[in-house]
């Protein structure tokens, strides 16, 4: 029967594309094809939004896709490309398989709490700030649960099984290092984990229709998609099967009627009908259209959130490129290190830019070869909350590396080819001498500058044969080897963060004189 | 299987290797050098324009590689693969050497041969873009991880002035060989960096070194395990912006490979062809007092080979 077989379909698919989802986020060997990072993040609604109306380009246009796909089909997006949305369906899965409690029962809308999030999300993203949509985009939240909490015991799982068969003499399983896991992201991610199985196991699909607002956007072109889910009123005798297997609690059976703007469209209504009174078919032209509350409500909010959505254009470019540099004055840090700006990753532009488009996905924090990038609390203020910057206590970044800029899907991170990447300033060193080896100890040290990729960090001529530690910051690049290497507490060498990055220079190339002999000097 | 019992072999298994190690580590550090004989020479300097030709020359002077490896002996290659940096930047050993090494090895009847590093970039990425993790495997030697400290085991080195103790790379501990493959290179902080600073590779934290007085560091760790075999890889040499390189412009021919098992006097030949004196090197000045080795060259009886 072709009803069962759409929900075979989309089970298939979902499944497919929660594994895609897992493995982009678990990928222990930091190793994976972006191309196939890009399919899994495309189709994600709120990156590719914040992407595309921050004029980043068509390659953010995803959404698009799945908006089109919505007027067609309602929200095939909540049941077949969002992550914990089908987190959610698998956990409903087991539960009625492994307990007694097998049905669910229609639940009236929360209206004034979904709307009311969803346009205070829309209208803090349009006044440029990504914070609500990062605490509420399902996707994201996804990431954070996987990278905080998923990965590090996948990784634990993976150094016991190499440290088990190294013993054995095989050595072909690598261990993973994990440097760090920072406990306010980790928190987070534990209490928001918890707090979704038990809303889930209790009220199945409640959080897609109370609270995110991807869903709640959504609902409204499923409100008028051209297929949905109808109740065959001839057919039909109010014996709630239907009801009964709707996760997303939308079907009143006593009105015969199905809120559109909650069906996550998961089809599991089509089959349990017995009078095949439930359809899923092209809508027809009827005089009368419903007109429940949420359906009104639903199209007035809908022009209500146009006319937010293009007033806020303006605000848009106003503040996402505004480009307020606050540099710091000439006079040195005092000892210890006080640092006057985080340092946001290469790509990200200036950290406005990147405090407003990132939704704390953490797809970088996972991906990042060398774990520099992990999530803050409240390293750039309120604004920056839980996201990622470059945390050069745990590691340093790769100076052949581009990695984040290539995953990152909202855009927040921008793409740089690896020359770009190379000459970009996300920071610069800081050499506090007062602090250095070479002059506390009189002994030789130079951690920092031989971790230095371009040379910045140069040893130079001190007293008794000594070398200390200069920096030339026009050649810096900020990449933190030298504050990662160096073995002081507190750091002798530090990187303060450019707000807006710059332009580092190339290292001058000289040729060497060719030395030419053909003797031994010895 | 059941749960219960995989956990019981798991624990089983572990507590095996792990005495296994414990007691390994006792009579391998009794049985000192395998090689009884003495060296014919103290040093063999080869001048060639192909590092695994040159290889082939130089260890056949010194009796072939069956003079430092036994039948049936594990042998640990230890190279240098700090950097993620392609062979051109010439900031880690030469990879065909390296599998010229694991080869002979081999051929001299080595059980089993381990490389690994305890690298200062990603280190995945070093040991694949060095080009060394697939060139020695192509010659069947087994590329160990040293990037967690669980595989470094604590030891104490009574003689060090500074280093008195020290995480090492189980490796070290346990196969009977040890062959030490640094790549010359200039370097930052200690100057140039050849096969006595190679050896800060084996130890988990180097952090420690950099704040206890560097060249006393790297020369006290010599007295925990001298290697076997040192074989300087000075064919392409970083003149400047070491140990990392900033460009293949920081790089020249010097044709050049050095064979020894005195970790000073190999030290000392690879200063001078860099162009410096070995006096300017505090820890190959130290290593000498400390009677590590020989820094003298016009002392040794040296083998010079011309290809």
């Amino acid at each position: 029967m072709l009803f069962k077989i759409l929900k075979t379909l989309r089970v298939s698919l979902a499944i497919v594309f929660l594994a895609l989802s897992f493995i982009i986020f678990l990928d222990i060997s930091s190793n994976l094809s972006t191309l196939l990072i890009g399919y899994v993040t495309y189709t994600q609604f709120v990156p590719s939004l914040i992407g595309f109306i921050n004029s980043i380009g068509w390659a953010f246009a995803g959404f698009i896709l799945i908006l089109i796909l919505t007027f067609l089909f309602g929200r095939i997006y909540c049941s077949f490309f969002c992550p914990l949305g089908i987190l959610q369906d698998v956990l409903i899965f087991f539960q009625r398989k492994f307990s007694r409690k097998k049905t669910f029962k229609y639940r009236k809308p929360e209206n004034i709490v979904r709307y009311g999030i969803l346009i205070l999300s829309l209208v803090v993203l349009f006044g440029g700030s990504a914070i609500i949509f990062s605490f509420l985009d399902p996707y994201s939240l996804f990431g954070k649960i996987n990278t905080m909490l998923f990965k590090p015991v996948l990784a634990l799982g993976n150094n016991l099984l190499s440290r088990i068969l190294s013993s054995f003499d095989i050595y072909s399983l690598y261990p993973v290092e994990i440097r760090t896991i920072k406990i306010p992201a980790f928190i987070f991610s534990l209490v928001f984990f918890i707090f979704l199985v038990w809303l889930t196991l209790k009220f199945s699909r409640l959080y897609c229709n109370l609270i995110c607002p991807v869903g709640t956007l959504l609902g409204i072109p499923s409100a008028i998609s051209l297929f949905r889910i109808s109740l065959d009123k001839n057919q039909c005798t109010n014996c709630g099967l239907c009801s009964a297997v709707c996760k997303a609690g939308c079907i009143d059976v006593l009105n015969k009627k199905v809120d559109h703007t909650r069906c996550v469209v998961c089809f599991n209504c089509l089959s349990s009908c017995l009078q095949n009174g439930v359809r899923y078919s092209i809508r027809k032209k009827q005089k009368t259209f419903p007109r429940a509350d949420s359906d009104g409500n639903g199209r007035r909010k809908f022009l209500g959130i146009s006319a937010a959505l293009l007033s806020s254009f303006f605000l848009v470019d106003n503040t996402l490129f505004a480009q307020r540099r606050r540099r710091q004055g000439q006079n040195k840090p005092p000892v210890p290190v006080n640092r006057q700006h985080p340092t946001a990753p290469p790509g990200s532009v200036n950290i406005n830019h990147f405090n407003n488009l990132c939704t704390s996905c953490y797809l970088c924090v996972s991906a990042c070869p060398t774990q520099v990038l992990q999530p803050s609390l409240l390293t750039y203020g309120l604004n920056g909350i839980l996201q990622p910057h470059m945390d050069y206590k745990t590691s340093f970044c790769n100076f052949d590396c581009t990695r984040c800029g290539e995953v990152c899907p909202t855009g927040a991170i921008l793409p740089l080819s690896i020359e770009e990447k190379k000459i970009t300033q996300i920071g610069i060193a800081k050499f506090i001498q007062r602090n250095c080896i070479v002059i506390t100890d009189g002994t030789d040290c130079g951690a920092c500058s031989e971790h230095c990729p371009t040379k910045a960090v140069d040893m130079r001529p001190h007293k008794n044969g000594l070398l200390l530690p200069h920096v030339t910051e026009e050649l810096c690049v900020g990449c933190g080897a030298c504050e990662y290497a160096c073995p002081t507490d507190p750091k002798s060498i530090y990187v303060e963060g450019n707000p807006v990055h710059e332009k580092a220079e190339k290292p001058v190339v000289e040729e060497i004189k060719a030395e030419s002999s053909d003797d031994f000097p010895f | 299987m059941k749960r219960r019992d995989f956990l019981k072999k798991g624990a089983g298994a572990s507590f095996i290797a792990g005495s296994s190690l414990l007691f390994g580590n006792l009579t391998k550090a009794n049985a000192s050098n395998p090689q009884d004989k003495k060296d014919l020479y103290d040093l063999v300097a080869i001048k060639g324009d192909d590092p695994v030709k040159m290889f082939d020359e130089g260890i056949k002077a010194l009796g072939g590689m069956s003079h430092y490896v036994k039948e049936g002996q594990t042998v640990v290659v230890k190279p240098n693969i700090g950097w993620d940096a392609t062979p051109a930047r010439a900031a880690n050993t030469n990879p065909d050497l390296v599998k010229r090494i694991v080869e002979h090895c081999f051929e001299a009847g080595a059980s089993d041969v381990y490389v690994f590093d305890n690298t200062c970039n990603n280190w995945n990425k070093c040991y694949i873009n060095s080009g060394i993790e697939s060139a020695v495997k192509e010659a069947g030697a087994k590329v160990v991880p040293g990037n967690d400290e669980s595989y470094y085991k604590p030891v104490s080195i009574p003689k060090g002035k500074s280093l008195k103790e020290a995480k090492v790379h189980e490796l070290i501990l346990n196969a009977d060989v040890f062959i030490n493959v640094p790549v010359l290179k200039h370097h930052s902080s200690a100057k140039i960096t050849i096969a006595m600073k190679n050896l800060m590779g084996v130890v988990w934290d180097r952090r420690y070194w950099h704040s206890n007085d560097l060249h006393q560091c790297i020369a006290d760790y010599v007295y925990h395990r001298k290697p076997d075999l040192n074989i300087v890889d000075a064919y392409r040499v970083m003149k400047r912006n070491g140990p990392r390189g900033v460009s293949d412009e920081d790089v020249v021919q010097l044709n050049t490979q050095l064979i020894s098992s005195d970790i000073v006097a190999i030290d000392a030949a690879a200063t001078k062809v860099f162009g410096l004196e070995p006096e300017d090197i505090p820890y190959i000045q130290i290593a000498h007092d400390m009677k590590l080795g020989n820094k003298n060259l016009d002392e040794l009886n040296i083998k010079r080979i011309k290809i």
